[in-house]
């Protein structure tokens, strides 16, 4: 186009003032990498049996099952909602796999089954926020009694048992020498997630919405069919975390996954994504569940016992959440 | 008691006297000088009309009288004591009280309470003395005979009618001597607007001194007694209502020197893109029907609250009619959201460019590109080189002013803001762009850019409605001029020899 020119040329602009080390310096993920391997040392130090490949594959058990939901939740928080029901949607969805095991399922079934409930319980969630408009904290917590209390209701105190051995190697088993099903599947989707926040015009939208919803609605962002997708998306991970967990513990409990929101929250808050919305990385998503799962195992080998390590996992939420804002007034600026 | 102690202090014989005056009040904000040099007087047992455009300065005004805002300079006194308001309680303890449209109450207190917050009744332990509290409350109301309000009842259950009752009650409680009334009647129905005046007539009175803010000149030639005219952050005139006629008034009001050159253009105007017909809404507007002409400027003057924004909204898909039609290049379309409407080749750029304009938190060229982005990225993929060139292509034409496009665009000044927002709409290449005033709030500078810009825009066969409470651009601006008032079309002018007190006429709704 023709533009008429004011009397002045107009000024260009740069795309970018180039400063990536101070960037890269700086940034929240350099942290996150700086501590990783800090506590990689100490556990090394802290005990002989650490520094073991094998020791290092189970490692990763702490952490690919939350990790893998973190990812989506990542997402979800961005968008400035949340999902608290992903431990029930577990419980749900291995109670329902143990049911359709009674009736003779197979392994595909079984696994479609499991990421089928994970689906529909986080549709369900997505209808209820973004449908009728009620803040996800609440509708979240509501279902989160809800999909555990229909686990308890159907199993009682009994447990499913007997799955069959194909189905095992979801949780159990090795893609190759220490590395495992679970870990690859872990990765796999980690780079999958980074693509989808990072590359596409999809996560550039849940940026848009989670600092300014309105202003992204105005400008013909379709806010609540993202945020239903990723409600779908988070409902999916557990699904599929499901799947992993049940095959690894080879039973179904009611009371399977129970806490497990809060250290995936946990994990995403560490990972430098605002609990507010509209900041945060898949990278630093990663990062954070690396940490846990290392500070975690190294308690196991320490033999700390379990309720000194939801102590721990309550400090640490509180911990990350104040840690950005410590961040920001240090250094003028909020992790990238 | 510190009332008691005001009250000793009144003057004998209030009646000439002014009870509070302002002189040489002076407040600038950065970039802005919102007050120069005003007085004002106000009068017990008098109302006072405040006078004035938009961004006349009254608000400013208003803020200063209750403590918000501090002036640079000038002095206030009640009587004959210079005083300082350095806070909203300051204020209310020497007797000033607002009452705004949306009056500083508390919802979920019950009325007793809100009227007693902070002067309650103490019993001898020093706990609120409820019984007591309510019998004020109680006998308060029934003085100014608003008794049908109960006592105990939520605020929250009040209409808002009897919550302007509530506030005038708090006043009364602590014996307030002044009383501002800031467009109290925008909401009200007639029946309650009846009320208020009568109210108004007891405060009178009972020798309070009022300062009543209205755009309606027949509420304001009903109930005042004196008039202060405000232009551009200058005290114009003042006097006896009754000695001055309706367009007197009105030409104090608008008859500025012109302080901004607006561009030369010759219209080259072609057939209808745009076609409006019998649009409806439950509430907001009614049969609203109206043409745009390809390379037109459609210019929408009205009062603050007449519809204009609203019926904009519904064009541009945010908001859902209750009937009505429109017709874009000869397609009858019916957006349900601003996606559907970008896509169609409607744009809307909102009026409050922070919540519904700018993304603060991402870097100008994402805002930029976000309505863009199925455009910029391909099979959903980000294309960020693509995505640089758009942003840079519209925010150089608009000579906006940043160390780089990954700046974030929170960075920015607000007229350089509002750039980024126009930028970002006009990347999506609409056949029809709505601005929603457009320079609101932005330095002089910036609004040269934007009007120039504009008047770019339909040269280059890009048709334009304005929405805009500011005369001086409606008629620098405008190939025609649509005027509302209270959600429907009250008049519609061709911009030639047209002047502005022709347009605040229709506007109030005054016979010429």
């Amino acid at each position: 186009m023709s533009a008429i020119e004011t009397s002045a040329a107009p000024r260009r602009i740069p795309d970018r003032l180039d400063t990536p080390l101070k960037g890269a310096v700086l940034s929240w993920e350099a942290l996150l990498v700086a501590v990783a391997v800090a506590i990689f040392v100490i556990n090394s130090l802290a005990s002989p049996y650490f520094l073991n490949a094998w020791s290092l594959s189970d490692l990763t058990f702490n952490f690919t099952e939350k990790g893998l939901i973190a990812l989506a939740m990542a997402l979800l928080i961005i968008s400035g909602e949340i999902d608290l029901s992903v431990a029930a949607i577990i419980a749900l969805a291995s109670t329902l796999m143990g049911m359709a095991l009674q009736a003779d399922a197979g392994t595909p079934m079984l696994v479609a089954i499991g990421i089928g409930t994970g689906l529909l319980c986080g549709a369900f969630n997505g209808l209820l926020v973004t449908g009728l408009g009620l803040p996800s904290i609440v509708v979240t917590i509501g279902t989160m009694s809800l999909f555990r209390g229909v686990a308890f209701i159907i199993l009682g105190d009994q447990a499913f048992k007997g799955y069959p051995a194909s189905f095992a190697f979801f949780g159990q088993g090795y893609v190759w020498w220490v590395v495992s099903f679970e870990l690859t599947l872990f990765l796999a989707a980690a780079l999958v997630y980074w693509f989808l926040l990072h590359r596409t015009s999809f996560g550039r939208r849940i940026f848009a919405i989670g600092n300014n919803s309105v202003a992204a609605q105005f400008s013909g962002v379709r806010v609540a069919r993202v945020k239903f997708i990723l409600f779908c998306l988070t409902g999916l991970m557990a699904g599929v975390a499901s799947v992993l967990i049940t095959s690894r513990l080879g039973s179904t409990r009611p009371s399977i996954a129970q806490g497990y929101e809060l250290e995936v929250i946990t994990m995403v808050v560490l990972g430098g994504v605002s609990i507010l919305g509209g900041a945060g990385s898949i990278v630093g998503v990663v990062l954070a569940a690396l940490i846990m799962g290392m500070v975690t195992f190294g308690f196991g080998l320490l033999n700390v016992p379990g309720i000194v390590m939801s102590i721990f996992i309550g400090l640490l939420l509180i911990l990350v959440i104040a840690l950005p804002i410590i961040w920001r007034r240090l250094f003028g600026r909020r992790p990238a | 008691m510190h009332t008691a102690a005001l009250k000793a202090e009144r003057p004998a014989s209030a009646a000439d006297a002014p009870m509070l005056s302002l002189s040489g009040v002076s407040k600038s904000f950065p970039g802005v000088r919102a007050l120069h040099n005003v007085s004002l007087s106000l009068y017990p047992g008098q109302v006072t009309a405040l006078i004035g455009e938009n961004g006349a300065g009254k608000s400013t005004l208003v803020k200063i009288l209750t403590g918000i805002y501090q002036p640079d300079e000038g002095e206030i006194r009640i009587g004959d004591d210079a005083v300082k308001l350095p806070t909203a309680d300051a204020a209310f303890r020497h007797g000033i009280t607002a009452i705004h449209q949306e009056t500083v109450l508390f919802d979920d207190l019950s009325v007793a309470e809100n009227i007693f917050l902070g002067h309650a009744p103490r019993n001898r332990f020093g706990l609120i003395d409820w019984r007591t509290m309510r019998a004020n409350a109680r006998e308060v109301l029934e003085t100014m005979g608003a008794g049908h309000i109960d006592a105990d009842a939520r605020l929250r259950d009040l209409g808002i009618a009897n919550k302007h009752l509530v506030a005038v009650a708090r006043a009364m409680s602590i014996d307030a001597r002044i009383v501002i009334m800031d467009e109290p009647t925008a909401a009200l129905s007639a029946k309650e607007i009846e009320e208020l005046f009568e109210l108004i007539e007891f405060l009178k009175s009972d020798g309070k001194a009022i300062l009543f803010i209205s755009h309606k000149f027949d509420e304001i030639y009903r109930i005042a007694d004196r008039y202060t005219v405000f232009r551009d952050g200058e005290m114009i005139g003042e006097g006896l209502l009754a000695d001055k006629p309706q367009n007197e008034i009105v030409k104090m009001m608008v008859g500025r020197a012109v302080d901004h050159i607006f561009p030369e253009r010759e219209p080259k105007i072609g057939a209808t893109i745009l076609s409006v017909s019998g649009l409806s809404h439950p509430t907001e507007f009614d049969g609203i029907g109206f043409e745009l002409r390809q390379g037109e400027i459609l210019g929408f003057y009205g009062l603050v609250g007449a519809g204009r924004s609203e019926v904009m909204q519904a064009i541009a898909g945010m908001t859902r009619t209750s009937a009505g039609s429109i017709t874009l290049d000869g397609t009858p379309i019916a957006p349900k959201s601003a996606a559907e409407a970008i896509e169609a080749g409607i744009v809307y750029v909102p009026e409050e460019r922070g919540r519904q304009g700018v993304v603060i938190g991402l870097p100008i060229f994402q805002n930029v590109s976000l309505p863009s982005l199925d455009r910029t990225s391909k099979s959903g993929l980000l294309r960020l080189a693509e995505e640089f060139s758009l942003a840079r292509t519209y925010t150089e034409r608009l000579d906006l002013r940043a160390s780089s496009l990954s700046q974030d665009v929170g960075t920015l000044s607000g007229g350089n803001q509002q750039k980024v927002v126009i930028a970002k709409w006009l990347a999506t290449e609409p056949k029809v762009i709505i601005l929603d005033e457009p320079t609101k709030g932005i330095d002089i500078g910036s609004k040269a850019a934007v009007h120039g810009f504009m008047a770019e825009l339909v040269a280059q066969r890009l048709s334009v409605i304005m929405v805009s409470s500011e005369l001086p651009e409606i008629l620098g601006m405008s190939d025609r001029v649509i005027v509302m008032r209270e959600g429907r079309i009250a008049a519609v002018f061709e911009n030639k020899d047209l002047d502005a007190e022709t347009l605040v006429r229709a506007a109030a709704g005054i016979a010429a």
